[in-house]
């Protein structure tokens, strides 16, 4: 069968055409999409970027990403983790918000630095 | 008054681009002003990743991105002064700034960067009728809320508007717990990147409709908040079909209908602006009319991706540079014009004469259009010409111009052609 | 609590007569349904102050408009609100509007109007404004007649009745009117007043009001017919686009279709006159309405661009279902209960006449008014930008705060919000502080400051996020935090 799709990995945004049997890729400008066409169709992943709640800082929510695209099928699962979460100011980028968030292999980390709020 | 080289209004990727570059090409002098607490501008509020791929051949978010920029200009000696605004700018370069910490202030400088950005186009742009109660935001202004301030602005949404910024809040409100019911696009395309449309619609299930608009807004019995949203499809001339009206229940209607260039300081100081790109009318070195004030970023020109914000805004800061060590280029100048199908060209003037190095002519096509060629014309001739797969307006272009191809010429028209 | 006056409607006419009653020795109260003051008609009309030609000879609208756009004249320097003398034209181009023009002129001087002058040809008509359409060749001048923010001068008179001992009480819905021996006895979702007179300003719902004290004899109240006008507002680069106020000949539905500069440098354009679509408080836009404005206004302009439209909005004037004149008197039937209704244009333009002509009717109906010793007039603070820069550095050195921008389309600064949020009586809202501060009523209608007025409204009020509303009490900006955070 042949699935066909955009490829999300830059913005030129290839239309790609997958055939689900073979595995085999067209359409794709790059490797990576290439890899992205195949990873759709066996195990689509995603990366997600959302906000966390953070206490004393200059404003009230600081933005996180996974630092690898994980399982599309737990994008709400990883959400939900990342709601949980309360971290204190400051916050420097890349600082590890979760770790190995749902056993993905990936963490959730800070995409910003926020500084303390002054007293 | 205090005395300055070069003076950079705008801490956003524009001006920290066009700071650093000033700043590698030699300039000792530089002090950028940003209106926010922090740098980055509206990269702050772009948590998305998407950025950096061209530039930095990774894919950040906005935060990262900017942090990136910040990082490069920490390394130079650019003062920055932030909290403070510029509020008037003479044609003789005199920036008055007013800031809690320091007062009002005046400052001379040698040239100006502009980089003030752009603003979003409100309800009131497309005069959309209904009801006016609290409900109605623009995407920008419901992501400032929600990624900054941690709100929600609504739970059942409807977004008119299928760019960027309307596709990316699709999915962001939806991943915080909203219902997005449609996304709604006047035109019979989407005006956003295709993998915008795959990862924030289709992976959601949220519908767009295309040649459609909103043409009524309901309110709630007590006339306080937006109730439901009416679309209608409209035709190819984009007149509203009677009868084709749909309603969705909704809290919620997100505007994502355009950007425009924020140009007031530059209205101040007398430069002349580009009635289709609402930003100043450039020489091929970023120069306004007004010597020594150079422009860059969206206040210049709407951009799509912020790496080529980046890359005008480090060669805004090399002209100034070369301008404040060279002095004006004064040449013969030969004016662009944006021909059949084309949208809007920037730059709209080109001093041949001084020309370093090839100039590069960026537009926007007016309609998607495929196997087209680009021309450029002098008096109705050819002399250059480039073969173009797909053109889109959503996607800024640009052509390479060798110097010794520019004719002897007042004028040059870009137009789209039929490859044959 | 008993008081003397008690004033039902925080509009204009509400407003200028506590205004006027403050300088007496009264105890009085304003009533007022909404949460802040000019939240219907008054905030949402042409912002006009007419000369005075166009109503009939005899009329109170006459008198009163002449009258009154004196005094607001003479009041603006002393409360400071915006208000520009541009004067008007009504412009024509047929032998009819021709006649007509003539007929207001020999209106304007039976009604006293001051320095009347027709222009009588095409050459002169555009001198006085050269982007009128080609074929306007007639014209009336007035030069009396201006431009106004007119929330702003139903902002300044409340703050002066305020700051001179008037309550101005807000979410306060009148729920019934009794009239007994002792006064009125007024039942309100705030508690029960007691009050000697009662004056009842209550715009649309003005002949609701009245049946409330009228009982069974509901039947004799006048029947007010809400009528709603659709405007375009085009952003400030529009402004000079025309150099006085432009309105066409009138016809039975009104003064028809405007082109005006506004006083802070907009184009305003607008509006119509519609019966049928008009509830008393919907404020809704209509396609076809808007689309009759624009057609309409091209005829007094080619050049207008609504491509720079910033917004569209509508507002409901009151209409007297059986008389075109103003409906303004003690009540036949109900003594001491005063009637100010059908205030419909130009009832902006009588603002503070309709204060002393409330004296006048007190007066007559018994009562007794002592002047105070001592009143203040409350003077609206300079927006930051329209200071000269050595105003605004000492601003600044007085109060950092005015350093710190907030809306960038506007130029308005952290301190003017502030004290808009402490004035006499302190804007709680987006849209409140937007009407007195300007603040969102530029190009990018808030989009950009909106989060910033947000916060410091909550900050300075200590509200919840659910506590801050768009304009009207319920319309919360936003419905939730993210992450379930409360």
């Amino acid at each position: 069968m042949i699935k066909e799709m955009v490829c999300i990995n830059c913005p030129r945004g290839c239309q790609l055409k997958v055939d689900t049997d073979l595995l085999t890729v067209t359409g794709n400008t790059c490797p990576r999409g290439k890899d992205y066409g195949i990873s759709e169709v066996t195990n689509p992943v995603r990366t997600v970027t959302s906000t966390v709640k953070i206490t004393g800082g200059l404003i009230d929510r600081v933005s996180v990403k996974t630092n690898h695209p994980i399982s599309k099928d737990l994008m709400t699962a990883c959400m939900d983790e990342i709601n949980k979460i309360t971290v204190k100011a400051p916050i420097k980028i890349g600082d590890i918000i979760i770790s190995n968030v749902l056993n993905t292999k990936a963490d959730v980390v800070a995409t910003k630095s926020v500084g303390k709020k002054n007293g | 008054m205090e005395n300055r080289d070069l003076v950079i209004i705008g801490g956003g990727p524009a001006g920290l681009a066009a700071g650093y570059g000033a700043y590698k090409a030699g300039v000792k002098d530089i002090l950028l002003i940003e209106r926010d607490n922090t740098l980055g501008g509206i990269l702050n509020q772009c948590i998305h990743n998407g950025f950096g791929l061209h530039r930095f051949k990774e894919e950040l978010t906005g935060p990262e991105y900017a942090s990136r920029y910040e990082e490069m200009v920490k390394e130079t000696n650019i003062e920055v002064r932030s909290n403070t605004m510029a509020i008037d700018l003479s044609d003789d370069k005199v920036i008055t700034v007013v800031s809690s910490k320091r007062g009002l202030e005046q400052i001379k400088a040698k040239a100006v960067i502009l980089a003030m950005g752009c603003r979003e186009r409100s309800r009131g742009a497309i005069s959309t009728p209904g009801a006016r109660v609290s409900g109605i935001f623009t995407a920008g202004a419901a992501q400032k809320y929600c990624n900054i301030d941690g709100y929600l602005v609504g739970k059942r949404i409807v977004i008119l508007g299928s760019g960027d910024i309307g596709l990316i809040m699709a999915r962001r409100m939806t991943l915080e717990g909203a219902k997005v019911l449609a996304d709604v696009e006047l035109c019979p395309y989407s005006n956003g990147l295709n993998r915008n449309i795959a990862q924030c619609l289709n992976d959601f299930n949220i519908p767009l409709y295309l040649s459609y608009t909103v043409t009524d807004i309901i309110a709630d019995e007590d006339n306080k908040r937006v109730k439901q949203v009416v679309i209608s499809k409209v035709d190819e001339k984009k007149k509203v079909i009677p009868g084709t009206e749909i309603a969705f229940d909704c809290d919620t209607l997100l505007l994502s209908v355009g950007l425009i260039p924020e140009n007031e300081l530059s209205k101040k100081a007398g430069i002349e602006l580009d009635s289709r790109t609402k930003g100043p009318l450039v020489y091929d070195n970023l120069e306004t009319d007004k010597e020594g004030i150079f422009a860059c970023g969206n206040v210049l020109q709407v951009h799509d991706l912020v790496d080529n914000v980046s890359m005008e805004g480090e060669r805004a800061g090399k002209n100034a540079a070369e301008y404040l060590s060279k002095g004006e280029r004064n040449a013969s100048l030969i004016k662009t014009i944006p021909g059949s199908g084309i949208g809007y060209v920037c730059p709209q003037y080109i001093r041949k004469d001084s020309l370093k190095d090839d100039v590069d002519i960026f537009f926007r096509v007016r309609v998607p259009s495929s196997n087209v060629r680009l021309v450029l014309e002098k008096n109705g001739k050819e002399f250059f010409s480039i073969p173009k797969i797909k053109v889109v307006p959503s996607e800024m272009e640009s052509i390479r111009i060798k110097k010794e191809m520019l004719p002897d010429a007042s004028e040059i028209t870009l137009s789209l052609k039929e490859n044959k | 609590m008993h008081f003397d006056v008690t004033i039902i409607g925080a509009g204009i006419t509400g407003s200028a007569i506590a205004f006027e009653l403050s300088k007496y020795q009264l105890k009085v109260a304003v009533l007022e349904k909404e949460n802040d003051v000019s939240m219907k008609t008054t905030k949402a009309n042409s912002g006009i102050i007419h000369a005075g030609y166009d109503p009939k000879p005899g009329s109170l609208m006459a008198r009163l408009n002449v009258e009154g756009s004196q005094l607001t004249h003479d009041l603006y320097p002393l409360l400071n609100f915006h208000y520009k003398q541009i004067g008007s034209l009504v412009i024509g181009s047929t032998e009819e509007e021709h006649q007509v023009i003539n007929d207001l002129f020999e209106r304007g001087l039976k009604n006293g109007v001051k320095d009347l002058h027709i222009l009588k040809t095409s050459a002169e008509v555009h001198q006085y404004d050269h982007n009128l359409a080609s074929n306007i060749d007639y014209a009336l001048y007035a030069p009396t007649a201006g431009i106004i923010s007119p929330w702003e001068l139903c902002l300044a008179l409340a703050y002066t009745a305020t700051i001179n001992g008037v309550d101005f009480i807000l979410n306060c819905e009148v729920k019934d009117i009794t009239k007994n021996d002792k006064g009125f006895l007024i039942s309100t979702s705030k508690g029960n007043y007691e009050s000697t007179y009662v004056i009842n300003c209550a715009g649309t719902h003005a002949d609701d009001i009245y049946k409330l004290v009228l009982k069974d004899r509901k039947n004799d109240s006048f029947t007010i017919l809400p009528c709603k006008g659709e405007y375009y507002l085009l952003d400030k680069d529009q402004g000079s686009l025309m150099n006085h106020v432009i309105f066409q000949t009138p016809t039975k539905l009104g003064k028809g279709v405007l082109v005006s500069p506004t006083v802070h440098g907009n184009l305003i354009v607008g509006p119509n006159a519609d019966y049928e679509d008009a509830t008393k408080d919907d404020t809704c836009t209509l396609q076809t309405s808007l689309d009759f404005v624009k057609a309409s206004s091209l005829k007094s302009s080619a050049n207008l661009f609504f491509g720079a439209n910033i917004r569209n909005f509508s507002g409901i004037r009151a209409t007297l279902k059986d008389q075109d004149d103003f409906l303004i008197e003690e009540s036949k039937i109900v003594p001491h209960f005063i009637n100010f209704a059908g205030i419909k244009s130009p009832g902006l333009s009588c603002g503070p006449a309709f204060g002393k002509e409330a004296i006048r009717l007190l007066e007559k109906a018994g009562l007794n008014f002592v002047e105070k010793k001592e009143f203040h007039y409350y003077r609206l603070p300079t927006f930051f930008s329209n200071m000269t820069l050595e105003e605004k550095k000492q601003a600044i050195i007085s109060n950092p705060l005015y350093g710190q921008v907030i809306c960038r389309c506007e130029t308005v600064t952290e301190a003017e919000i502030i004290n808009a949020i402490n004035a006499p009586i302190g804007a709680t809202t987006i849209d409140g502080i937007k009407r007195r501060t300007n603040a969102g009523m530029g190009r990018c209608q808030g989009g950009f400051c909106g989060p910033k007025v947000f916060q410091l409204l909550m900050d300075e009020l200590k509200l919840n996020y659910d506590q801050v509303y768009q304009d009207r009490d319920g319309s919360e900006v936003v419905v939730c935090k993210t992450k379930g955070e409360k």
